[in-house]
């Protein structure tokens, strides 16, 4: 009887206090009015992060996110660190409850459980940054988007083949010993790619160049990262590059004084003396591509790769401070040339694998060696080079 | 005269006598008011919005919609269930902080299963196996740290948190070999395609069946740390090794088989977030409840109907939490100081109902 009694108050005091707050709702308008970005159409567009501002990821998208939505006058909503879990799916469903015509998830773990969401909600878009199974699994409302972002770390890459050369040249270092480091979170082909394509880039300006790559198991983890991008230093790598989130590797270059090429936007603020250039994503474009696309009514595509020309692919500015000289117009003439098509960045004659030049190689069964080059981002958005090169060593591939 | 004056402090901190029921319950509502008003105050001095405005913001986000009250609901069964497994522990004052990785050992055996034996094993097979494996798992994960302590008097606390450590490294490893594609890091969901040894849905509902589960094992915790023998056990040896040894309690005995029980319970929150949640594993999957698990049983002084109540609390302020991030565009962390505030201030309640407060009297020369 008295256990009786102690749980009724508790219940009576719960209800107490919800009450209280509910009495305060009734005389408020709806929550939507606290939304900050003008509502122009009755577009809804819910964003899930796997983070929130302080990833240097996330904040990425959620600064374009909510560019493209004020640029097209839509409804912004979004719910950060979601984990990839059955949250996600959770978090899915509770945008379309409130309305959303359009849901975005950023991280790539997020992808299984959007597509269940999608599966039980034929009527709303469902896209996903750097997934790989939109054009497998064949529904109309899933959708995957990428960037060709190997041609901005290739732009990078010429970048830090142009310090090697200034190095080279003022005595500090031989040719045999441009050594570049490079700390990648782990060792798929999201990560293959971006490291092959910078190291082509610096090749194609330093042909003696060699790298060493030493992988962290995370995408975010400030010690590992700042720990791996050490020991490269430790092996007379003369310059580095990341592609991890956190600023670990950038710091730990300043501190040596390390030449360094960043990711994810610019880390001069915290590197004046040594960052070089940084190339990124910018998700704008595709925020303004899939949401036109639904206020016309016009399919969209199952994958979507931006490039340069379309903005997704940024480069960063140059930091005289640590950058060559020449860098800026060397980048403009390559840019050229990759718009042109004069510049392949997998262009199969400029590397080999076990001293042998590819000819030919099957990825999901389709041939994608074409034209004298590794057609990247073709068969689907998400990258898929993940040939081990010849002049790049994988220190560990634990992960 | 004044060489003689003894300095008196300005208050003296009193244990109480027993308080009334009543009083106690004016204590405990009085320390949430006072917690909403100080949240209140915080609100506005630091974001300008209207405090009214972010606790309905919260109550709409905890159980706003259906599905909201579902994922409420299968929040707190999860919670819910590893608290129940931390309890038996607790109680018998053997500090088990290791829930976190025995649920996360548990979860890696369910979905060891489901991968291994997922398409070859018929589900009437299939899911008894689960169960055994989860199980045995997460209480082996329990039982080692609980025979050391009882055979060579080791600290629990120490090793039962480095066993969390060992279990994440096991789980990063295992999720590396089976990772989706190669070299992500990634398992994704598994058997997407048959759904093989997932838990049922009943009536539609993706976690009714979890919520049954957890309801079931919160009236047998409740049944048998009050009226089974062991229950009983496991009071005097959490109030006095000495005094158990005294009555013939066999101590080792009730430690080894206690912690069997704690970890069997995490075996099957296990099992719950991988077979009948996420249908996959990552290092996270346990997402830290393993610790809050810890606070829950505490609030709820080891009671498990109680726990029905602070594993509410808790799981609603975090729901809360993320609804005022979404609508206010505020920073996450808000939402954090907000719970944190408001537990604060229920833990410090259960100080004033223990104690009192005595003020120095300023007439007491008068009076001598």
């Amino acid at each position: 009887m008295k256990k009786l009694t102690r749980i009724l108050a508790i219940i009576l005091s719960l209800a107490l206090v919800f009450g209280l707050a509910a009495c305060g709702n009734q005389s408020e308008k709806p929550d939507n009015e606290e939304s900050n970005l003008p509502v122009a159409s009755d577009l809804k567009v819910g964003f899930i992060y796997l983070h929130d501002e302080n990833s240097t990821y996330d904040n990425n998208f959620i600064k374009a996110a909510k560019a493209a939505c004020e640029a097209l006058g839509v409804e912004y909503v979004a719910k950060v660190n979601i984990p990839e879990s059955a949250e996600c799916k959770e978090a899915a469903l509770d945008l379309v409850d409130s309305g959303c015509d359009i849901i975005f998830a950023d991280s790539f773990g997020h992808e299984p459980y959007i597509i269940e969401a999608a599966k039980e909600c034929p009527e709303v878009q469902f896209c996903h940054a750097t997934g790989t199974n939109a054009h497998i699994v064949d529904l109309p409302n899933f959708h995957n988007a990428f960037a060709s972002i190997y041609e901005g770390r290739y732009l990078a890459g010429v970048a830090a083949g142009l310090k090697l050369n200034e190095m080279i040249e003022a005595g500090k270092i031989t040719a045999e010993e441009a050594k570049m480091g490079y700390v990648g979170a782990w060792t798929y082909a999201e990560v293959v790619s971006g490291y092959t394509s910078f190291y082509l880039g610096a090749k194609s300006v330093c042909p003696s160049v060699t790298m060493e790559v030493q992988f962290t198991g995370s995408w975010y983890d400030e010690m590992a990262e700042k720990e791996a991008a050490e020991l490269l230093i430790n092996n007379k790598c003369v310059l580095i590059s990341q592609h991890a989130d956190s600023w670990g590797a950038p710091t730990a270059c300043e501190t040596a004084g390390v030449p360094n090429v960043s990711y994810n936007g610019s880390t001069v603020s915290a590197c004046p003396q040594t960052f070089i250039i940084s190339s990124r994503i910018n998700w704008e474009p595709y925020f303004k591509y899939m949401i036109e696309s639904v206020k016309n009514g016009t399919e969209i595509v199952d994958d979507w790769c931006g490039g340069i020309d379309e903005g997704s692919v940024e480069l960063s500015e140059i930091n005289t401070q640590a950058a060559a000289a020449g860098t800026a117009e060397k980048i403009e003439e390559v840019k050229k040339g990759l718009a042109d098509g004069t510049i392949k960045v997998f262009d199969s004659n400029t590397f080999t694998v076990n001293g042998e030049a590819v000819t030919s190689y099957l990825v999901e069964d389709t041939e994608v060696i074409k034209d004298g080059q590794f057609s990247e981002s073709d068969i689907r958005s998400a990258p898929y080079f993940d040939l081990k090169i010849d002049g790049i060593k994988l220190l560990n591939e634990a992960y | 005269m004044s060489k003689n004056k003894i300095h008196e402090p300005l208050f003296h901190i009193v244990k109480r006598g027993s308080l009334p029921l009543w009083l106690s319950w004016v204590i405990r509502i009085l320390s949430v008011v006072a917690a909403l008003v100080v949240c209140g105050v915080v609100t506005i001095v630091l974001t300008g919005e209207n405090p009214i405005k972010i606790y309905s913001t919260m109550i709409d986000g905890a159980i706003g919609s259906e599905r909201r009250i579902w994922s409420l609901l299968q929040n707190v069964a999860i919670l819910l269930c590893i608290s129940l497994a931390v309890t038996p522990a607790f109680k018998m004052k053997f500090w088990n902080i290791g829930a976190e990785g025995q649920v996360l050992m548990g979860g890696l055996a369910t979905a060891a299963c489901m991968i291994y034996f997922g398409e070859s094993l018929h589900p009437v097979i299939l899911f008894p196996v689960m169960i055994i494996a989860s199980i045995l798992a997460s209480a082996i994960w329990a039982i080692v740290p609980a025979f050391f302590k009882a055979h060579w008097n080791t600290n629990e606390t120490l090793f039962t948190l480095m066993m969390n450590y060992i279990a994440m490294q096991l789980v990063s490893y295992f999720v590396f070999l089976h990772s989706n594609p190669v070299g992500s890091g990634k398992i994704g969901i598994i058997n997407s395609a048959t759904e093989a040894g997932w838990l049922p849905k009943l009536g539609g509902h993706t976690y009714l069946f979890n919520i049954i589960i957890v309801a079931v094992l919160t009236i047998g915790m409740y049944i048998y740390l009050k009226y089974n023998k062991h229950g009983y056990e496991i009071s005097v040896v959490g109030e006095s090794e000495n005094t158990a040894k005294y009555i013939g309690i066999n101590v080792k005995k009730v430690i080894l088989r206690t912690m069997f029980l704690s970890g069997a319970i995490c075996g099957i929150a296990g099992l719950l977030l991988v077979a009948g949640t996420d249908h996959s594993i990552a290092k996270e999957t346990v997402d830290s409840r393993g610790f809050t698990a810890i606070m829950v049983s505490w609030l709820a002084k080891f009671n498990p109907i109680y726990m029905i109540l602070t594993s509410l609390l808790i799981v609603f302020l975090e729901k809360g939490a993320g609804q005022i991030s979404t609508d206010f565009g505020l920073n996450d962390s808000f939402a954090e100081i907000l719970t944190g505030i408001i537990i604060f201030f229920i833990i410090g309640s259960e100080f004033f109902v223990n104690y009192t407060i005595k003020f120095r009297q300023k007439d007491k020369e008068v009076s001598k």
